[in-house]
C-alpha cells in the first residue's frame, strides 16, 4: 500500500470523528460504546501498523515508505520512517489499546475522554512519521491541546495548576524551535527533512550582540532545538513540570505521558541536533552530559524522598530520560542503541508502573504511600506484577531495563569515564527507591483496616499487564529485536556524524593556517 | 476619459449610491421598523454581492483621476475582505438591534457608508484621496459607536473614539502636509519618485512619521491603543464586532499602501518604525488582556496583540512580507467573526453578560457551541493544527527572511504569554466552576457563522481555501 503511514497516522483521527459525529447520549450504554469503538479503532490502528513493520526492511538505513504531496504556503506533506522513528510508531500504536484499556473505569464525559486519546494518538503518530520540519511542529504543538485537557478535565486536585503549568512550560519551548525551524528553511532553501539531514549548516564562529559564539549558526540552532526538547524530554532544570502533570493526570494520561510524549524529546535529539548540528552537538556534548548526570542522581535522591506514588515514578522518569540524553550524545553506536532501547523499554515499564499505582488508586482513592502495606498478603497477583516492573525499572538482568542502561553506560564510558562513573551511581539509587517503595507498599503487615478487604486483579487488569510483561521480559532477553531494526540507521547516523565533525574539524584547521 | 475612470471606481460609486437611495427609502417609508430591516438585509445583500463582484472582475492595475485613485490586485483583495467581513457582522447584529429597538435604518446606512470610505482608503493612490476614504469611515464609526444613545457606555465610547480619532486623524494631515511641503505633491506617484531621487530630507523624514503615528491610531497599534479597549466596552456588541474586523482590515491595508506606494524607496526608515509598533503592540495585546474578565476588553486586546503580527509582515518590507500580512488578516477576520457570533449571544435570562466566568463549565450547557469556541480560542492563540498557526508561520516565516530574526523571536516570546489569556477561556469552559451558566438559544444564523468560522479552522489547513494564490497576487501588486 502506497499510502500506509497515513493511513495508521489519520485512523484514529477518523475513529474521533465518528464518535464526534455519531454517539449521541451520555447513558451508560453510549459510554460502553464509546469505549469499544475507541479501542476498536487504535487495535486495528495497531494490527495495520503491523504492517509498517511488516514492509519495513531493516537493512536499510533510508527512510522508508515515504509519501510526497504539495501542501500550502510552499509546504510539503511528507512522511516516512527510518529505524530511528518506525520503533516509536509501533510502539504508539502498541500501547494505546491498553491504555484505552486502562481507561475502562472513567465515567465522567467518556465521549470526549476517548476523543482527546484518539487525536492524541494521530498527533503521536504523526510526529515520529513526519519528514518535514513544518509538519513535524505541527504534530509536535498540536498535542499540547490533546493533553491539556486530558489533565485539565480527567484530572486530580490542583489539575488546573498542572495542565497550565504543562501547556506554557512546552509551548514556550517549542516555539523557540519554530523560529530556528523558519532559520533553518532560509539557510537551506527546504523544509525537508531528508534533504536538511544532509545539508551542512554553517559552524564557523559568529559574534551577535558582542557575544562570541563558538559554532556559529548551528550552536543557536542547536540551543533553540534544544529548549523545545529538554522541556518534552524533560531534563533537569526543566523537568518540574513533569511531576506536577503525572501527579495530576489521570491513570492512561500519566501513561501516555511517560509511555510516549516523553520519548518525542529524545526522538527530537536524533532525528535533528545530532545528524543536523553536529558541530554544536560536540560542543554541547560535555554540558548535557552534566544535566544527565545530575537529572540521574538528583532526581534519584528526590524520588526516594517522595510520599506519592505516581510523583516517585515521574522522578524515576526523569532519572532515566536523564540516560537517554547521555547515551545521544556520547554519539557512538553502543551510546544511540541504548538511548533507543532505553526509550522504548522505558515505554513499557513506566507504561506499567503508572498502570499499577492506577490499579490501587482505584481501590483506595489515594497514593500516598503511608496509606499502604502488606499488600502481598491480598494481591497476590498484584505483587508479583508489581515485582517485575519495579525490578525492570532498577534494570535487573533479564529486562528490557537493563540492555538499555547498560550499553548507554558502555557508550558513554568511552567517551567520559567520569560520566559513565556517576550514572552508574543512579542505578544504585534507583534501585534503593524502587525498592523502598515496593517494601512499603507490598511488605509488611497488613495492618491498614481499609486494606483489608481489598481485591486482587480482576481479569481486565490483568490482560491488560501481559503484552506489557510479555515486551519487557522478551527485549530483556532478546534484544536483536530491537537492535536489529535501529542499527543500520544508527550506524548510518553516527557515521555521518563522525564524518561531519572531521570535516568541520580539517575546515577549521585549514583556517587557521592561513 | 471619464468613462473609464468611473468605470475603475463603479464599486465605490453603486455602494455610495444604494447608501443614499437606502437613507431617501428609511426616511420617506411610513413603517419605519419593516423599512429598517429591509434596508438592513438589502446592505448585507449588497455586501456580499459585491464582494463577489469585486472579487471575480480581472486582474490588473486600472488607474484613475489622474492617477489619484488605482483599483489594483491589492486593494480588490482587502475591499472582498471588508465587504464579506462586514455583511457578515451586519447580519449577526440584526437580533441584537431588534432586541434592543436600535432596529433604525440609519444603521446600515452608516455602515454602507463606512465601507465605502474604507473602500477609499485602500485604492487611494493621494494622500488627499486617502485622507477623504479615512474620515468618511471614521466618520461613520463614531456615530454607530454611539449608536445606543440611551446608554451611557455607547455615548461615552462614541466620544472618546471621536476625540481620540480626531487628534490622530489631525496628526496624519500634519504629516500629509509635511510630506506635501517637502515633496510638492500629493501623489503616492511623486512621492516615491522623490523618495528614490536620494538622501531622503527631514522634513519628509518627519511627515512620514507622523503618518505613521496616524495610521497606527487607526490600526490601534501600541502605543497608540489607548481608545480600542473603552470603545470595544461600550460601544454595542455587534457594533465591537464590527470595529474588529472590516476597519482593522481597511487601516492595515492603508497602512501597507502608504508604506509601499509611497515610501517604497525608504523600507529602510519605515521598516524600524513599523518593527516597533509591531513588538509593543504585541507585548502589550499580550500582557494587558490577562487580567480582563470583561471578554469585549479582552477581544480589544487580542486584536491589539493581533495587529502586532500584521504590523509585523508589514515591518518585512517584502512581497512575501506583504502576503503574510494580507493571509493574516483574513484568518484574523474570519476568527474574528465566530468569536462574535458567539459573544453576541451571551446572555442569562435575557441579560447580555460580558463577564469571562460566566463561561464557567459551559462545556456542559452546550457542548458543541463550547466546541466551536475552544477551536477558535486554540486557533486565536496560534497552535496548530488550526488555521490561526499558519497565520503566523507566515508572518514569522516573512520577518525571518527579512532579517529580522529578532522581531521574530520577540513575536513568538508575547503569543506564548498570549496564550494563557485564550486557554483562559477554554479552562474556563471545560473545568471552571459553574457560576451561573449562561441561558438563552443561539439563533440558527449565529450559529452558522460559529460552526462556519470554527470548521474553516479545521478545514482551511488543507489548501487555505486557495486564498493563498490571490494574496500573493495582490501581494506583488503591491511590492514592485
Amino acid at each position: 500500500m502506497d499510502n500506509l503511514l497515513s493511513l495508521v497516522t489519520f485512523l484514529p483521527l477518523i475513529g474521533a470523528a465518528v464518535l464526534a459525529f455519531f454517539l449521541k447520549g451520555e447513558d451508560t450504554a453510549a459510554q460502553l460504546n464509546a469505549k469499544r469503538l475507541a479501542l476498536f479503532t487504535t487495535a486495528a490502528t495497531f494490527l495495520i501498523s503491523l504492517g509498517i513493520l511488516a514492509d519495513f526492511d531493516p537493512s536499510n538505513p533510508d527512510f522508508q515508505l515515504v509519501e510526497e504531496t504539495e501542501w500550502l504556503g510552499g509546504l510539503t506533506y511528507k512522511m516516512g520512517v527510518d529505524g530511528i522513528s518506525v520503533l516509536f510508531v509501533m510502539l504508539t500504536t502498541f500501547l494505546m489499546p491498553i491504555v484505552i484499556g486502562a481507561s475502562w473505569g472513567v465515567t465522567t464525559r467518556v465521549k470526549e475522554y476517548m476523543i482527546a486519546f484518539l487525536v492524541l494518538e494521530t498527533l503521536m503518530i504523526g510526529v515520529f512519521c513526519a519528514l518535514d520540519l513544518i509538519l513535524f511542529y505541527f504534530f509536535f504543538e498540536a498535542g499540547l491541546i490533546p493533553m491539556f485537557l486530558i489533565v485539565g478535565i480527567w484530572g486530580g486536585k490542583d489539575r488546573i495548576y498542572a495542565s497550565f503549568k504543562f501547556f506554557l512550560y512546552t509551548l514556550l519551548g517549542s516555539l523557540l524551535m519554530l523560529v530556528a525551524m523558519i532559520a533553518m528553511y532560509m539557510e537551506a532553501g527546504t523544509t525537508d527533512i531528508v534533504r536538511l539531514l544532509a545539508h551542512d549548516f554553517d559552524a564557523s564562529p559568529m559574534t551577535v550582540f558582542g557575544w562570541h559564539i563558538v559554532g556559529g549558526m548551528q550552536t543557536l540552532l542547536w540551543i533553540a532545538f534544544f529548549a523545545s526538547f529538554a522541556v518534552k524530554m524533560p531534563m533537569w532544570p526543566v523537568h518540574t513540570w513533569l511531576p506536577d502533570a503525572h501527579v495530576q493526570a489521570p491513570t492512561a494520561g500519566s501513561v501516555v505521558l511517560a509511555a510516549i510524549l516523553l520519548k518525542m524529546g529524545g526522538y527530537g535529539f536524533l532525528r535533528f541536533s545530532l545528524p543536523m548540528f553536529p558541530v554544536a552537538s560536540d560542543l554541547m556534548a560535555n554540558f548535557v552530559f552534566t544535566l544527565s548526570v545530575v537529572a540521574i542522581i538528583y532526581t534519584s535522591l528526590v524520588a526516594m524522598m517522595q510520599e506519592d506514588m505516581k510523583k516517585l515514578i515521574a522522578y524515576s522518569s526523569v532519572a532515566h530520560m536523564g540516560f537517554v540524553t547521555m547515551g545521544i550524545f556520547a554519539a557512538n553506536q553502543q551510546g544511540v542503541d541504548g538511548a533507543i532501547f532505553q526509550m522504548i523499554s522505558h515505554g513499557f515499564i513506566s507504561g506499567a508502573l503508572f498502570l499499577t499505582v492506577g490499579v490501587i488508586y482505584d481501590r483506595m482513592h489515594t497514593r500516598d504511600i503511608e496509606a499502604y502495606g502488606g499488600l502481598v498478603i491480598r494481591m497476590p497477583a498484584f505483587a508479583l506484577i508489581f515485582m517485575l516492573f519495579t525490578m525492570a525499572n532498577v534494570g535487573l538482568p533479564g529486562t528490557s531495563g537493563f540492555v538499555g542502561e547498560f550499553l548507554t553506560l558502555m557508550g558513554v564510558f568511552q567517551v567520559n569515564t567520569w560520566v559513565a562513573f556517576f550514572a552508574a551511581t543512579g542505578v544504585i539509587l534507583s534501585a534503593a527507591y524502587a525498592l523502598w517503595l515496593y517494601r512499603r507498599v507490598v511488605f509488611g503487615d497488613l495492618i491498614k483496616e481499609s486494606l483489608k478487604q481489598i481485591n486482587d486483579m480482576d481479569r481486565r487488569e490483568k490482560l491488560l499487564f501481559a503484552p506489557l510483561v510479555v515486551a519487557t521480559i522478551l527485549l530483556g532477553v532478546y534484544p536483536a529485536l530491537v537492535l536489529d531494526i535501529i542499527g543500520p540507521s544508527v550506524t548510518n547516523l553516527v557515521e555521518n556524524y563522525s564524518a561531519s565533525l572531521a570535516e568541520a574539524g580539517t575546515q577549521v584547521a585549514v583556517s587557521e593556517d592561513h | 476619459m471619464i468613462g473609464d475612470y468611473i468605470n475603475v471606481v463603479m464599486p465605490e460609486v453603486v455602494l455610495a449610491v444604494f447608501a443614499m437611495a437606502a437613507l431617501m427609502f428609511g426616511v420617506f417609508s411610513k413603517n419605519e421598523l419593516g423599512a429598517s430591516k429591509l434596508v438592513l438585509w438589502a446592505t448585507v445583500a449588497v455586501f456580499a454581492v459585491m464582494g463577489a463582484w469585486i472579487g471575480l472582475s480581472p486582474p490588473g492595475a486600472r488607474e484613475a483621476f489622474g492617477g489619484t485613485f488605482i483599483s489594483d490586485d491589492f486593494s480588490r483583495f482587502a475591499k472582498v475582505m471588508m465587504l464579506w467581513g462586514a455583511a457578515c457582522l451586519l447580519a449577526l447584529s440584526a437580533k441584537y438591534l431588534e432586541k434592543h429597538e436600535l432596529m433604525k435604518f440609519e444603521y446600515p446606512v452608516l455602515m454602507a457608508l463606512s465601507v465605502t470610505g474604507m473602500m477609499m482608503m485602500v485604492s487611494a493612490h493621494d494622500l488627499i484621496v486617502l485622507y477623504m476614504g479615512l474620515e468618511l469611515q471614521s466618520l461613520a464609526l463614531y456615530v454607530i459607536a454611539a449608536f445606543r444613545r440611551d446608554s451611557l457606555r455607547s455615548t461615552e465610547a462614541g466620544l472618546k473614539y471621536f476625540v481620540l480619532g480626531a487628534l490622530s486623524s489631525g496628526l496624519l494631515l500634519y504629516g500629509c502636509s509635511l510630506v506635501y511641503g517637502t515633496t510638492g505633491t500629493t501623489e503616492f506617484a511623486g512621492i516615491s519618485a522623490a523618495v528614490g531621487a536620494g538622501e531622503i530630507s527631514l522634513g519628509l523624514l518627519i511627515g512620514l512619521v507622523f503618518l505613521c503615528t496616524g495610521m497606527a491610531f487607526k490600526v490601534s497599534a501600541a502605543p497608540f491603543h489607548m481608545w480600542t479597549p473603552d470603545v470595544y466596552e461600550g460601544a454595542p456588541t455587534p457594533v465591537t464586532g464590527f470595529f474588529a474586523t472590516a476597519p482593522k482590515v481597511a487601516a492595515a491595508a492603508m497602512f501597507a499602501r502608504v508604506v509601499h506606494d509611497a515610501f517604497g524607496e525608504a523600507v529602510a526608515d519605515w521598516s524600524q518604525i513599523l518593527a516597533f509598533l509591531s513588538v509593543a503592540s504585541m507585548f502589550l495585546g499580550a500582557i494587558a488582556a490577562i487580567g480582563q474578565t470583561n471578554i469585549k476588553r479582552l477581544m480589544a486586546y487580542s486584536s491589539i496583540s493581533h495587529m502586532g503580527f500584521v504590523l509585523m509582515g508589514l515591518a518585512a518590507g517584502t512581497a512575501q512580507g506583504a502576503e503574510a500580512m494580507l493571509i493574516y488578516l483574513a484568518i484574523y477576520v474570519t476568527m474574528n467573526v465566530g468569536v462574535f457570533a458567539f459573544i453576541l449571544n451571551m446572555e442569562r435570562d435575557g441579560t447580555a453578560v460580558m463577564d469571562i466566568r460566566a463561561l464557567g463549565n459551559y462545556s456542559q450547557v452546550a457542548p458543541t457551541r463550547a466546541l466551536c469556541l475552544a477551536i477558535l480560542m486554540f486557533s486565536l492563540a496560534g497552535l496548530p493544527p488550526l488555521l490561526g498557526f499558519f497565520g503566523k508561520y507566515f508572518v514569522l516565516t516573512a520577518a525571518v527572511n527579512a532579517g529580522l530574526a529578532w522581531l521574530a523571536v520577540l513575536g513568538v516570546i508575547a503569543s506564548a504569554i498570549g496564550a494563557f489569556y485564550y486557554l483562559r477561556i477554554i479552562y474556563l469552559m471545560y473545568f471552571g466552576e459553574e457560576n451561573g451558566p449562561l441561558t438563552g438559544q443561539m439563533p440558527v444564523l449565529h450559529w452558522g457563522f460559529l460552526g462556519v468560522s470554527s470548521a474553516a479552522m479545521l478545514l482551511g489547513i488543507i489548501n487555505l481555501f486557495g486564498i493563498e494564490g490571490a494574496a500573493e497576487a495582490a501581494a506583488a501588486a503591491l511590492v514592485n
